[in-house]
């Protein structure tokens, strides 16, 4: 059913925060989200040409690189962008199959892969470009937030998070329950001011970006006392010593 | 967005089709139209094969058209699976309006007509709020979009059975309502264009990263180094110059000139009325074809803002 569910009270909204001030650009998240995805719920990920020109393929996430700003306060920003798990995902509201579905208990957004008619209009309805069609199975597909990793009790506990997250060999990429206030990632979102990206399109994005910190201005204080200039030191041995020790 | 010609062959078809199906649904009971059974057979006959012409290149679209089926069921909340239904639904009343013209039938062939013109405009109005319904993608997310597929088809319906009615020699209404439409067509597209030309973009590439607090947002590394499948869907970019004369090939070929030639159709009538009608009908639909495709290639989407392409190339 393609109609948004009605969450049951206290249900959770996983989702992803990324740090944007640490995260490095070396696509570890979007190599090991590929690896796992393959053999996963949503696999396999096809590639194409994938040992020559024109190669091209299906993945779930995406580091893009951006400059923002001018001169001193210009950064280089690495930006991971993946399925933001939306609270009104259009994704689901157009599919015409019911293949499309936000799950009522989690809030992840998944494709059924059985019933998928591959008519495309999810990817249109993204904001994102979150999903990508796959040519050789003639479906969608799209990140599924590890759903078969996360609640999987044949792996070790600490690894039930998504592949993305636990590869980060930078932790800038954080999960969990963005609907309880009183977890790990709200408090991270409300201690460094997270965004939504493109809230103006009224999509309500689970995931939150961590905005770069501004670098330090370099603090100006009070004048420093410069000390006697080298004409004023009447001591020879001292006029020495304070033209070594200014070298 | 990328111009698919299998969307672009199904919209433009089947905007004709259910056109000419509303319009002999509405004009035949009225007298307005030839009453034979034989021009009943042709413009009804030629309305469901462009319709079924159009839907079959639609199923061209989809990866796994077997499961086309499917896409009947989510009708509470997607437009596609609305537009699915009324499609379905128009072709019960639609087949025995058919069997009515040509048996020459009454109040029931009369019934099944405006029932038929009913669920015509139903169709074309889903195939227009599918576009309509889309946030991501400004050109079509626009008030004038869903009352352009319901004009362009009206339009193109009109001009064809103009067409067939001047081998009945009583071409006079369609060709009357044909040229009003052309024109009313002409100016809806150039107020759409002027619109969205001046529209300010949806969204920036400031507020798609959140990076804006920092300054000016550029490119420096793309996630990829060839081509994937955003970016040939969702940005595709056509040059200025041809978008222009695209445009004027859209507006003028495809509305104002049959538009004046159907007018002019009216006081010549007979065999010059005729060939008038079979020129409007070729520029209409050159036009159409013109006016579909910059519809997809001038949209852009949000997604495109990613890989620093700017909101409004």
């Amino acid at each position: 059913m393609t109609s948004l569910p009605t969450p049951p009270p206290g249900a959770k909204k996983l989702g992803l925060v990324i740090d944007l001030d640490t995260c490095v650009g070396c696509h570890a998240c979007a190599t090991n989200c590929k690896e796992w995805n393959t053999s996963g719920h949503m696999a396999p990920l096809p590639d194409r040409n994938p040992y020559s020109a024109g190669q091209e393929g299906v993945w779930f996430n995406r580091v893009h690189s951006y400059e923002a700003g001018e001169g001193e306060e210009g950064r280089t920003v690495h930006f991971p962008r993946s399925c933001l798990h939306c609270e009104t995902p259009a994704c689901v509201t157009v599919c015409p199959t019911g293949a499309s579905y936000k799950r009522a208990e989690d809030g992840i957004v998944l494709v059924n892969t059985d019933i998928c008619i591959g008519c495309q209009l999810c990817a249109w309805a993204c904001p994102y470009g979150a999903r990508e069609f796959d040519d050789d199975a003639g479906v969608m597909k799209k990140c599924t937030l590890c759903v078969d990793r996360i609640y999987n009790e044949h792996i070790p506990e600490k690894q039930r998070v998504p592949a993305c997250v636990s590869t980060c060999p930078a932790n800038a990429r954080h999960f969990g329950d963005l609907g309880d206030p009183d977890s790990a990632v709200s408090k991270l979102v409300a201690e460094r001011g997270g965004v939504a990206l493109m809230p103006e399109l009224g999509y309500q994005p689970v995931n939150r970006y961590l905005p770069p910190r501004r670098a330090p201005k370099p603090d100006a204080g009070p004048p420093r006392d410069p000390g006697p200039l080298p004409s004023q030191i009447t001591n020879p041995l001292l006029r020495w010593v304070d033209k070594v020790l200014s070298r | 967005m990328n111009p698919a010609p299998s969307i672009i062959v199904f919209t433009v078809a089947s905007g004709a089709g259910y056109g000419l199906l509303f319009w002999m649904g509405l004009l035949r009971p009225l007298g307005l139209v030839p009453s034979s059974a034989g021009f009943g057979a042709l413009a009804v006959g030629i309305a469901l094969l462009l319709i079924m012409l159009g839907l079959l290149s639609s199923t061209a679209h989809l990866g796994r058209p077997e499961r086309a089926w499917r896409a009947l069921s989510q009708w509470r909340s997607s437009w596609l699976s609305r537009e699915g239904v009324a499609a379905v639904a128009t072709f019960a009343p639609a087949g025995l309006f058919f069997v009515g013209v040509i048996g020459g039938g009454g109040a029931f062939t009369t019934l099944m007509g405006l029932l038929s013109a009913i669920g015509a405009a139903a169709t074309v109005f889903c195939t227009g709020m599918i576009y309509a319904s889309l946030k991501p993608i400004r050109q079509w997310h626009h008030p004038l979009v869903t009352p352009g597929y319901l004009l362009f088809g009206a339009f193109s319906g009109a001009v064809l059975l103009t067409l067939f009615a001047a081998f009945w020699g009583a071409a006079a209404v369609p060709a009357a309502i044909a040229a009003v439409l052309g024109a009313a067509a002409f100016i809806l597209k150039r107020a759409y264009w002027s619109s969205v030309d001046a529209a300010p973009p949806v969204a920036t590439m400031e507020s798609a990263t959140g990076l804006g607090f920092i300054g000016k947002v550029r490119p420096l590394d793309p996630p990829h180094t060839e081509t994937n499948y955003l970016l040939r869907e969702m940005a595709f970019r056509i040059g200025r110059v041809h978008a222009q004369r695209l445009r004027r090939i859209a507006s003028l070929a495809g509305f104002a000139a049959p538009a004046v030639l159907l007018a002019l159709a009216l006081p010549f009538g007979g065999a010059l009325g005729g060939i008038f009608a079979f020129a409007a009908t070729g520029l209409a639909l050159v036009g159409l074809l013109a006016e579909r495709w910059l519809m997809f290639a001038e949209a852009t989407h949000t997604v495109a803002l990613y890989y620093g392409q700017e909101p409004r190339a």
